[in-house]
C-alpha cells in the first residue's frame, strides 16, 4: 500500500507562543507569602459598660511616646530589655490565678518566676497594656508588639518542652506550632496546643491612643 | 573553494523541538506558585516593618489587605501629605472600610467570614494613630482578625 507522506508540522513558533504565556504570567502575578503579627481585636463593649477593676499589678503598663521612646511601668526602657520583663512579669506567679471549668483558681505551679508581691499574680490574669501616642510611628509600635510576643513564645516553649507528656514529649511550642501546619485535622495536637496557649494566655490589649 | 562551501552543507540544525517542552514547564512553575497581582499601588509602596514572630497567612482568598502610607510625592498635592489608606483601587478615608469589609465579605459563604483576616500593610514610618482608627473601624463591623503584616528580618531597621 502506498502510504502518502504526510508534510511535517512546523512547530518552531510553538516556543514563541509559550514564551509569550510565560512573560504574561510572569508579569501579572506575584510570588510574595504574606505574613505578619497576627491579632484578634476585643469586640466592642457594650454601652454602659463598666470594665472590671484589675489589680493594678496584675497589669504591665507600657507608654510610648511621640519620639518613639518607651516607657514600662513609669520607667524609660530600652527595647532589648523589654522581652525579659515582660517574662519576669508574666512569669512571676505570686498569687492565685482565675478560676476556670476545672474549679477555683489555683497557684501557678509551673511559673519560674520570683513570686513577687508587687508584680502578676498569675499568667492568666496578667494583662499588657499597650498605649501609644498618635504620633508613634508603626515600626516602633510594631517593634514592641513583637518583643511581647516574643517572651510569649519563650515562656510556651519552655512550658511545651517542660510539661507536655505521651506523644509530643519535649518538644517546643514552635514545634508543635510546625508540626499542625502540616497536620491541620489533628485533634490530639490541637488539644496540646490549646493546653500550652492556655498556660501563657496573650492578653495584650491596646489602649486609647493620646493625642 | 569548493572545500568551503562543502563544509556548510554538512553543518546539522539544532533540534529545537524540546524547546517547547522546557518553556511550558516553566510556564507551569509560575503559574502554580504565582497569585495575580490584585491592585495598584496608588501610594508609596509601604516599607513593611520587620518582625521575627511572624505567622504566615494562609488562605489567601480570605484576607482582605488595606494599604497605610503617604501618598507618592507627584499625588501628594492632590491627596496631602498625611497617612493615606487605600481600599481597593482606591485612596479612601477611615469611613469607608466599613464598606469595604461588608464588599470583601459578601464574596464569601456566611461559614466562612468568622475566619477572614484584614491585613494591614502598613509603612513604618506611619502613624499609630492611623492604625489605631482603622482598628476601630474594624470592632465596629465585627471584623476581629487582623494582621499586621510584617517581613522576617531585624528590628533595628524599624526605627530610625
Amino acid at each position: 500500500m502506498a502510504r502518502k507522506e504526510l508534510p511535517e508540522i512546523n512547530a518552531g513558533s510553538m516556543a514563541d507562543i509559550a514564551f509569550l504565556l510565560l512573560i504574561f504570567f510572569l508579569v501579572t502575578t506575584t510570588m510574595d507569602v504574606d505574613s505578619g503579627i497576627s491579632r484578634k481585636l476585643s469586640e466592642k463593649p457594650p454601652e454602659n459598660y463598666d470594665p472590671p477593676v484589675i489589680k493594678q499589678k496584675n497589669i504591665l503598663e507600657i507608654n510610648l511616646n511621640r519620639n518613639n521612646q518607651m516607657l514600662v511601668e513609669d520607667e524609660e526602657m530600652e527595647i532589648k530589655d523589654l522581652k525579659q520583663f515582660t517574662i519576669d512579669f508574666l512569669d512571676n506567679g505570686g498569687g492565685i490565678g482565675k478560676a476556670d471549668e476545672y474549679g477555683p483558681g489555683k497557684k501557678c505551679d509551673y511559673c519560674n518566676g520570683a513570686k513577687k508581691d508587687d508584680s502578676s499574680d498569675h499568667p492568666n490574669k496578667a494583662i499588657i497594656s499597650v498605649q501609644s501616642d498618635r504620633g508613634t510611628s508603626y515600626g516602633m509600635y510594631i517593634t514592641v508588639q513583637n518583643e511581647l510576643l516574643a517572651a510569649y513564645t519563650e515562656l510556651r516553649n519552655r512550658y511545651a518542652k517542660k510539661h507536655i507528656t505521651g506523644q509530643y514529649a519535649g518538644m517546643s511550642y514552635d514545634d508543635l506550632l510546625l508540626l499542625s501546619g502540616n497536620d491541620k485535622e489533628n485533634e490530639a495536637l490541637k488539644a496540646v496546643i490549646k493546653k500550652v496557649k492556655g498556660a501563657y494566655p496573650q492578653i495584650i490589649s491596646d489602649a486609647e491612643p493620646t493625642k | 573553494m569548493s572545500k568551503f562551501g562543502k563544509k556548510k552543507k554538512g553543518l546539522p540544525a539544532v533540534n529545537t523541538a524540546a524547546l517547547p517542552d522546557i518553556v511550558f514547564m516553566l510556564l507551569f512553575f509560575f503559574m502554580v506558585t504565582t497569585t495575580m497581582r490584585e491592585t495598584d499601588l496608588l501610594i508609596k509602596p509601604p516599607q513593611l516593618p520587620n518582625a521575627t514572630e511572624v505567622k504566615k497567612l494562609e488562605h489567601k482568598s480570605l484576607v482582605s489587605t488595606i494599604y497605610v502610607g503617604k501618598a507618592k510625592p507627584e499625588d501628594q498635592a492632590k491627596y496631602g501629605s498625611g497617612d493615606k489608606i487605600q481600599l481597593n483601587d482606591k485612596i479612601s478615608t477611615v469611613n469607608d472600610i466599613a464598606n469595604f469589609i461588608y464588599s470583601e465579605q459578601e464574596k464569601h459563604n456566611p461559614e466562612e467570614i468568622p475566619y477572614m483576616t484584614t491585613s494591614i500593610k502598613s509603612d513604618v514610618a506611619c502613624g499609630v494613630g492611623t492604625i489605631h482608627d482603622i482598628r476601630i473601624e474594624l470592632r465596629d463591623i465585627n471584623a476581629l482578625k487582623i494582621s499586621y503584616s510584617t517581613r522576617k528580618g531585624d528590628l533595628k531597621a524599624n526605627i530610625k
